[in-house]
């Protein structure tokens, strides 16, 4: 989040590939992120079936539900590319409605699985119960806490916004924000595959 | 425009901050290089009281210097300090001060988040040594196997030490491996291109690329034993259908890219200083950067080679024998190239390069053993005796140590501006080099008599107590020879002979400007035209631009922010030894403002 | 910060031709809907279930990669941006490939001949 206040400073370097520094090392910091994710999927699909006491997969997960929140969060991600470009048209209204909307959808998605989780307690499912519990809590709950992450930057830049603070020269920080907001929607593209519907 | 007038317009020391508090609010890689060089030496010597208490435990059959408890937490924390505390941030002190002037670079893409790795590293070390202060080091190994890091097997508090300080110092990490990518990606001066780039650059935007690949590794594999220990999940935990293995997979896919992680700085290394010591260049350029690449990515394939004895299947042994013999192709090719730079150069044996051929030496010896036990049944025999001991140790002080010793020797004068004393520096070397070959040789013999590594002692009738008390006396020589490198490094900085800009007469961009740099680098950023900047044609205008008077340049104020955002990121971490659940939510309110305030803060 | 190039000063600009509209997204986000609404359908189709996983796969890894190359702009970016991120990215799912034939493929071939021996 460290992109705020720093990337309308005037930069008068060049960089050696004209492009902007924050943009590649928030992209490589991602590649980074594809590693943390790619390890907690693995362990819950090699820990699936290893659970020796219930409840199993296919006795909590609720698809329906699942699938409602799911398309929830794609449109968050809709939300945000019209909100980016709402900001670099200089249209301010657009821009300020549609960073509203996706903090509104991924507040959403988040009251989604909050409801989710306390179903599956109710069920018997806690972290402790068995192993599906402890790799489906910890993946999904870190998935959660990066939207959480991502509602509160997005907050903050919609609040920048209302101030007049995002000009169309500062449409780069939406950007970035835009793409940590749709990698949180693509782990959870294929957390849905992997985890909801291949059980 | 006269020379004071611009320092003071280039901000010299524009933000009026001086003594304690500059160095705790810089953002100058520079700086922050100091205090990474610092800081790991510190480390390197407290490992080095662990080495040496373990080797004096270990001088005679049957000894009760110390306790059976108190040797586990030794050798322990002296696996997590040389390779944590010593071994990444030393290279990265390297990284930081060499890199930027290496491409021409008046700083790196991040300064803020830089000085946020270093203090949140140092908090991470801070954390882990605490754990000595209530007698509860961590006692599991370094690499800390499932289920005996389980809270039922190691009730105590050491390994949570271990589990909550390694995830701690890993996000340093992770940051700077960002920081390091993006800097070498983005802030190249014109015309340095990427395969102009000096090899000690290459091997650090390789090392990079692995940190910040490896280490989210390591981080899942350290949540899930952390909720195992806090929470009572069941990852690790067979009773539950855990699978203790799955530790070792997750441990050492982080482990493996880690080894190269530390050993790729030094070829880096070793690649600039033969070179210039051998007044040629570099043999084989472009095939040295894509040996180093190959290795970085090989690296990843080969993990499994640690757990053999794990009882993988004859598929899963035969796919990591061979990945792991492929990796001694390239590294193979990195030794012969180095030798064939030296081959009919004008050779200089100063310290610095005494210290690469020496390196390159004893790497060789430890690489060969490591072909040894990729070959699985062979590796049955070897595996947790002395003989993997005896490898190990040859690449990371044969390799590792004495390649960093050599960078200490070769940019001493371009940090200090004074040159390190020769004959010191000479005693050092030889002592090093006789007291690890002492230390480490005989361990291979030991090793196959079936001496096992991690245990407190051993029996007058394994008839291995002449060759241990050998091990022994090397490993106090190389204590004297540390001494000597300590004292070289304190005397030299305060009565050395002058450096000059270049006085080994080397080719790369960072010998252009003056010694110590300004903080700035460059008064002029110099246009590169090709591999050998100071040898080629254009040398005269590249050192004219370097040391040019410098028009107005910004530079980015200190902030105190990174070291409270360290602070509440450790605190989260520390917080969770409480055991009360809502605990590190107060830490992570905190590092939460925190990181507001850094995001937010006005960096003109 | 601004001694090194934290902005560029015309990526926004350039980005407002680079980028695709308005029109584009919302087709995109159509598009993503749909195939949503597919994957579902075919967890609910008895029929489908023998090529549930191959099916579910390849139309999880169409929407990921409609969303990396439209809404996060990989298509039209410099091709370093996909550089950087593929990279990883391929280790990663040869982690996710790795460890699933260690831990579920390997063991059963090796059982199987086992008994066959």
């Amino acid at each position: 989040m460290d992109h705020a206040a720093t990337l309308p400073a005037a930069g008068h370097a060049e960089t050696a590939t004209g492009l902007n520094t924050f943009k590649v090392g928030f992209w490589v910091f991602l590649g980074s992120e594809t590693l943390f994710f790619g390890s907690l999927i693995s362990t819950y699909l090699v820990y699936k079936h290893q659970s020796i006491s219930g409840p199993y997969p296919d006795q909590v997960l609720n698809i329906p539900l699942t699938s409602v929140s799911t398309f929830v969060l794609l449109m968050s991600s809709l939300a945000m590319v019209l909100a980016l470009a709402g900001v670099q048209r200089g249209n301010r209204r657009q821009g300020l409605f549609w960073l509203f909307m996706v903090a509104v959808l991924g507040s959403t998605f988040l009251g989604f699985q909050a409801y989710e989780f306390t179903e599956f307690y109710h069920k018997g499912l806690t972290l402790q119960t068995n192993l599906f519990g402890s790799t489906f809590f910890v993946l999904t709950g870190f998935h959660g806490a990066h939207v959480t992450v991502g509602v509160i930057w997005l907050l903050t830049l919609w609040v920048q916004g209302l101030r007049g603070e995002l000009p169309p020269e500062r449409s780069l920080t939406v950007e970035i924000a835009g793409l940590y907001w749709h990698f949180v929607d693509i782990v959870w593209i294929a957390i849905f595959t992997l985890i909801y519907l291949l059980q | 425009m006269a020379t004071a007038e611009a320092e003071i317009q280039a901000g010299y020391h524009p933000h009026g901050r001086t003594g304690l508090w500059d160095w705790i609010t810089t953002v100058d890689h520079k700086k922050i290089g100091l205090l990474y060089g610092a800081t790991s030496i510190i480390f390197l010597l407290l490992g080095g009281l662990e080495a040496l208490t373990i080797r004096t435990q270990l001088i005679r059959p049957d000894n009760h210097f110390i306790t059976a408890e108190a040797y586990n937490q030794f050798f322990t924390m002296h696996g997590l300090t040389m390779v944590f505390l010593m071994g990444m941030p030393i290279a990265v002190a390297l990284f930081n001060y060499i890199v930027p002037l290496q491409i021409g670079a008046r700083d790196v893409a991040f300064p803020r988040l830089n000085a946020l790795s270093y203090w949140i590293f140092l908090c991470g070390g801070l954390f882990l040594y605490s754990s000595f202060v209530i007698g509860a080091a961590p006692n599991g190994g370094w690499f800390g196997y499932a289920n005996l890091s389980e809270r039922p097997f190691s009730p105590g508090p050491n390994m949570d030490f271990y589990s909550l300080g390694l995830q701690i110092l890993g996000i340093a990490s992770i940051m700077g491996g960002v920081n390091f990518v993006t800097t070498i990606i983005q802030l190249r001066a014109p015309g340095m291109r990427l395969m102009r780039m000096p090899l000690f650059t290459w091997m650090a935007f390789v090392t990079s690329f692995l940190l910040i690949t490896a280490l989210p590794v390591l981080a899942v594999a350290l949540f899930f034993l952390t909720f195992d220990r806090f929470w009572g999940t069941n990852f690790y935990m067979p009773a539950a259908g855990g699978d203790p293995i799955l530790w070792q997979h997750l441990f050492w896919m982080f482990g493996h890219p880690e080894v190269y992680i530390l050993i790729l700085p030094a070829f880096g290394i070793v690649s600039e200083v033969i070179p210039t010591f051998s007044r040629k260049p570099l043999f084989g350029y472009a095939v040295m950067v894509y040996s180093g690449s190959l290795i970085g990515l090989i690296g990843w394939g080969v993990w499994a080679h640690h757990m053999f004895a794990t009882g993988l299947g004859p598929i899963a042994d035969a796919f990591f024998t061979i990945s792991t013999m492929i990796i001694a192709i390239p590294t193979g090719v990195k030794i012969f190239n180095w030798l064939a730079t030296m081959w009919g150069g004008q050779l200089k044996f100063t310290t610095a390069m005494l210290f690469s051929v020496g390196m390159i030496a004893a790497f060789t010896l430890g690489g060969i053993s490591g072909v040894m036990h990729a070959t699985s049944p062979h590796d049955l025999q070897q595996t947790d005796t002395y003989f993997v001991v005896a490898h190990f140790h040859y690449v990371l002080v044969g390799g590792t140590i004495m390649g960093v010793f050599s960078g200490s020797y070769y940019w001493f004068p371009k940090i200090t501006g004074k040159l390190m004393n020769e004959t010191l520096g000479k005693w050092h070397f030889w002592l090093w080099f006789v007291g690890m070959n002492l230390t480490f040789f005989p361990m291979h013999f030991v090793g196959l008599l079936g001496m096992p590594r991690r245990t407190y002692t051993y029996s007058a009738e394994l008839n291995v107590g002449a060759l241990n008390a050998l091990e022994t006396v090397g490993s106090y020589i190389m204590g004297v020879a540390a001494i000597l490198y300590i004292w070289n490094l304190v005397r030299s900085y305060r009565k050395g002979e002058p450096a000059g800009h270049n006085p080994w007469n080397a080719s790369s961009l960072e010998w252009a400007t003056t010694s110590p740099p300004p903080e700035y680098n460059f008064g002029r950023v110099p246009t590169v035209r090709n591999r050998e900047p100071l040898w080629l044609e254009g040398k005269e205008q590249v050192i004219a631009d370097a040391q040019a008077a410098p028009g107005y340049i910004h530079m980015p104020p200190p902030s105190y922010w990174p070291i409270l955002t360290a602070i509440g990121i450790a605190t989260t971490f520390a917080l969770f030894m409480t055991h009360v659940w809502w605990a590190p939510l107060i830490g992570l309110a905190a590092t939460a403002l925190c990181v507001m305030n850094f995001a937010f803060e006005s960096t003109t | 910060m601004s001694m090194n190039p934290a902005a560029a000063p015309s990526s926004a600009h350039e980005a407002v031709h680079a980028h695709p509209g308005a029109g584009t997204y919302v087709v995109i986000g159509v598009i993503l809907t749909v195939i949503t609404a597919i994957e579902v359908a075919v967890y609910y189709i008895p029929a489908m279930h023998p090529v549930l996983a191959p099916v579910l796969l390849s139309l999880s890894l169409l929407k990921f990669v409609l969303v990396v190359m439209f809404y996060m702009h990989l298509k039209f970016d410099s091709r370093l941006f996909s550089t950087v991120f593929v990279a990883p990215l391929i280790l990663a799912v040869s982690v996710v490939i790795g460890l699933f034939i260690i831990f579920k493929v390997l063991p059963h071939y090796q059982a199987v001949s086992a008994l066959v021996r």
